[in-house]
């Protein structure tokens, strides 16, 4: 049984819409053995966002499932980046090669 | 003296007096660890500065004090009376030390360095008493062989970034701040070489809110920004955060305390540290193997996982310096630094130095503002064009503002003078071995900076007196049923436009047959005269007055009251004394607010002005006939003496029609002036009259009008003394023809 769900999110990770968001999240955890977040659409991000990128992998984590962000905005990368999270989130950070220099 | 050598001068003396301060509450409460801390780190200032700035002999000789308040804080020595005593002198001798540097000296003077050699033994003697004998030579300097570093691997962080760790609060997100932005405003500062973001205290789903901050920052940072500009960074949240930051090249065990004291498990934070960059593995795990070793040994029961955990082993610092890892004085002194520094930064930020000079310059223009002010309301009411009357009314008042706020500069507390007697009380009542204890109130009272400098001196002698002559010794006051411990109060307040200080004891009181007999023995009075009581009491401030029959070196000179008399009265002020004999005296210093500017009431006789302080007056009345030989009118029921100004200046001319009295009082006394007419208030600045009329009784200065004429200030504290005096002369001659002996 390995259903896995995606969620792209649309709105900005700031502390506006993080409790919609995880809520969201959490829910889709619940649900499903893997969960894809897709950030690329996600054009801010503050701590509060941050911290519940955490949770949610956190969680995953925990229950045995997978929490696995597929895509990255440069927002969400750069904020990972420079709260040098990037290992602890585990995922792969695609850096576009226009940007790598 | 150059610039540096100044400031060190000046902030010696702070460290001096916090740390006599330190030093006499010491013998109150020997045990209390943050006071010796306290005293240690103000000596070890005054020693690194002296360094900094070259000066070698008080560097050498504070180097002394030091070893000692450091065995002192390590519990090699206790607290005694005579380490007290001792201490308190060094803390003298190096007040004399500074001197000597403020003098521009090369060496101290031969005295001064015999007395310093002199203290330096003794100091020897308190050390080489605890030190362990076969190892030094007695007379040598045991200090240099103290608490030597073995191993002194791993005792620096080898590092030259900060280390800063920063919890964010809860509310910090809800409060609109996004921590991320501080962190990256900081990052602007500096560069950012490692930070570890810490997740850890974020709550289980369900009570995760996600509104709240619960994240920490482990940041590992190079800078020149000086830690207050890292703070500063934090402003926004200081309330709401945890902040610590920890300088370059900081100890290891600095780092361990650190460790500790966050709330994270230490293993974690330990590789937290490494990760960003602030610690080494190897130098974390020295730190943590030692710390596992001791709580092992210390409690052989607990596991090794509790091993780890910081409430079991809250001493690590000190099993680190144990072992001679790191030397104590080192980690005390660079926590204790930087304490002091933020603390100072704090200070210094709400305070500024300004020159004394600068002050008095600027009241001085004050004054003169004040002046011109005052010319020019006049020659707009004389104009009589309302839009320019508005104007300068408006002119005026500011100019009134500033006046107070300029004035206000220059106001000080009374509590810093008044502390300065704990000293005294305390040595003078070893010396006579008396037990008395010094009570403060009223220190917050303000007034000038100038009258502050010179009361030191009077209130001195009238302490002296009441430790030395007042309180009885221990045995008489058994006797009487007092309790044993003597108390002397010194306490200010402010009083209508005056300040009043009191310094009042519970001793025996004046004994005014004793004061009789004296005075006729010195010729002061002569046999047979009716003296009031509150005139015998009075007559231990004429000069050469003294009672004492045994001359100490503490009071009973015979200079001392009159002396006092004069300094207060220099200061436009008085001295009072009450006393009840077997309870205790209470002399009164009635002293003016300032100096330099009054509010005045305006009056003239003939055709010249004169100025009352208005602070003075208490309403002005029309005088319908009186005889004019008559000096006291019935006002409301109440006998009020009163004086013609015409006749105590000799002022001719016709008497006018109507005259006025202005009622004024002073310490409780209350008497009529006489004038021609009122004129109304008026600002002024008291400008000192020459010395030729020093010796002028009944006026305290001169003052510049608007018009450009000179008024004469009256001094209502001699008129109202004048007005009482001629009031007691005429009952005394009404019953025996005595003369009032000259109070003057």
């Amino acid at each position: 049984m390995s259903n896995s769900q995606r969620i792209s999110l649309q709105e900005d990770l700031t502390i506006y819409h993080v409790l919609d968001q995880k809520q969201r999240l959490l829910d889709t955890l619940a649900q499903a053995d893997e969960v894809e977040l897709d950030l690329s659409q996600v054009a801010e991000m503050d701590t509060a966002g941050l911290q519940l990128l955490i949770l949610l992998k956190r969680e995953a984590q925990k229950a045995g499932k997978k929490a696995v962000i597929i895509a990255h905005s440069q927002a969400v990368r750069s904020v990972i980046d420079f709260c040098n999270l990037a290992a602890y989130l585990g995922d792969p950070l695609v850096i576009p090669a226009q940007e790598s220099n | 003296m150059d610039e540096l050598t100044s400031v060190f001068v000046q902030e010696s003396r702070e460290q001096l007096a916090e740390m006599e301060a330190g030093l006499l509450r010491l013998e109150q409460d020997p045990h209390d660890a943050d006071n010796i801390n306290a005293i240690f780190r103000a000596a070890h200032t005054i020693k690194g500065a002296s360094g900094v700035i070259e000066c070698g002999f008080i560097e050498s000789f504070t180097h002394k004090v030091e070893n000692i308040l450091d065995k002192l804080r390590n519990g090699e020595i206790s607290v005694s009376g005579p380490l007290a005593t001792l201490l308190l002198e060094c803390c003298d001798h190096m007040g004399r030390l500074i001197d000597v540097l403020e003098a521009q000296q090369a060496q101290p003077p031969e005295d001064v360095s015999n007395q310093g050699e002199a203290l330096q033994v003794r100091l020897t003697d308190f050390l080489s008493a605890t030190e362990a004998p076969p190892a030094e030579e007695p007379g040598a300097m045991p200090i240099e062989h103290e608490s030597p570093v073995e191993i002194s691997g791993g005792g620096v962080v080898i590092t030259d970034g900060w280390h800063i760790s920063v919890r964010f609060g809860p509310n910090v997100l809800r409060g609109g701040m996004d921590p991320l932005s501080f962190l990256r405003y900081l990052a602007s500062l500096g560069e950012i070489l490692g930070m570890e973001t810490i997740p850890d205290s974020m709550p289980e789903a369900e009570e995760m809110d996600p509104e709240s901050c619960y994240l920490g920052f482990e940041i590992h940072f190079q800078t020149r920004a000086s830690k207050a500009d890292i703070e500063r960074v934090f402003d926004f949240v200081q309330d709401e955060c945890e902040l610590r930051i920890l300088p370059p090249n900081s100890k290891i065990s600095e780092y361990l305390k650190h460790i500790e004291e966050l709330p994270e498990d230490n293993m974690r934070l330990g590789e937290m540290l490494v990760r960003c960059g602030a610690l080494t593995q190897a130098e974390l795990d020295e730190a943590l193997r030692q710390q596992a070793a001791l709580t092992n040994n210390e409690d052989a029961g607990i596991t090794e996982g509790d091993a780890t955990e910081g409430h079991q082993a809250p001493q690590l610092g000190e099993i680190l310096v144990e072992q001679k890892v790191v030397q104590k004085t080192l980690v005390d002194a660079a926590v204790g630094k930087q304490a002091q520094v933020t603390e100072k930064k704090a200070k210094e930020s709400r305070m500024i130095r300004v020159q004394a000079d600068k002050l008095d310059q600027l009241i001085d223009l004050v004054g003169e503002l004040v002046i011109a002010g005052a010319s020019t309301n006049l020659l707009a009411n004389r104009s009589g064009q309302t839009e320019l009357v508005e104007a300068t009314s408006i002119l005026s008042r500011l100019v009134e503002d500033i006046r107070d706020s300029a004035l206000q500069l220059r106001m000080v507390q009374i509590g810093e003078t008044f502390n300065r007697f704990h000293r005294v009380v305390r040595d003078v009542s070893k010396e006579l071995e008396k037990n008395i204890e010094l009570q403060i109130s009223g220190g917050e009272t303000e007034l000038d900076k100038s009258v502050v400098e010179k009361i030191g001196d009077p209130l001195m002698h009238l302490v002296r007196n009441a430790l030395d002559h007042g309180i009885e010794p221990a045995a008489v006051r058994m006797a009487t049923g007092k309790p044993v411990q003597g108390h002397v109060a010194l306490n200010a307040y402010h009083d209508s436009g005056s300040i009043v200080i009191e310094v009042s004891d519970d001793g025996g009181g004046l004994k005014k047959e004793r004061i009789l007999a004296k005075a006729i023995e010195k010729g002061l009075i002569q046999q047979g005269y009716n003296l009031s009581d509150q005139e015998i009491v009075n007559l231990i401030f004429e000069p050469g007055f003294s009672t004492m029959e045994k001359v100490s070196n503490l009071s009973g000179r015979g200079v001392g009251m009159d002396v006092v008399r004069r300094n207060i009265q220099s200061l436009r002020g008085t001295v009072d004394v009450t006393t009840q004999e077997g309870i205790g005296s209470t002399f009164t210093i009635r002293l003016p607010l300032t100096l330099a500017i009054i509010d005045g009431f305006l009056v003239s006789v003939e055709q010249a002005s004169y100025v009352i302080p208005l602070d003075t007056v208490v309403e002005c009345i029309e005088l319908n006939d009186q005889p004019d030989n008559k000096h006291y009118l019935n006002l409301r029921g109440e006998v009020l003496p009163f004086l013609r100004l015409r006749e105590i200046f000799g002022i001719e001319g016709e008497i006018p029609f109507r005259e006025n009295v202005v009622v004024v009082q002073f310490a409780g006394q209350k008497a009529g002036i006489v004038v021609d007419q009122l004129m109304g208030e008026f600002q002024t600045v008291i400008k000192p009259l020459g010395n030729i009329f020093k010796h002028l009784r009944g006026i305290g200065g001169s003052t510049i009008l608007g018009s450009g004429e000179v008024a004469l200030i009256l001094d209502v504290q001699a008129l109202v003394q004048h007005c009482a005096n001629q009031e007691e002369n005429r009952k005394r001659n009404a019953g025996h023809a005595t003369r009032l002996l000259e109070s003057r």
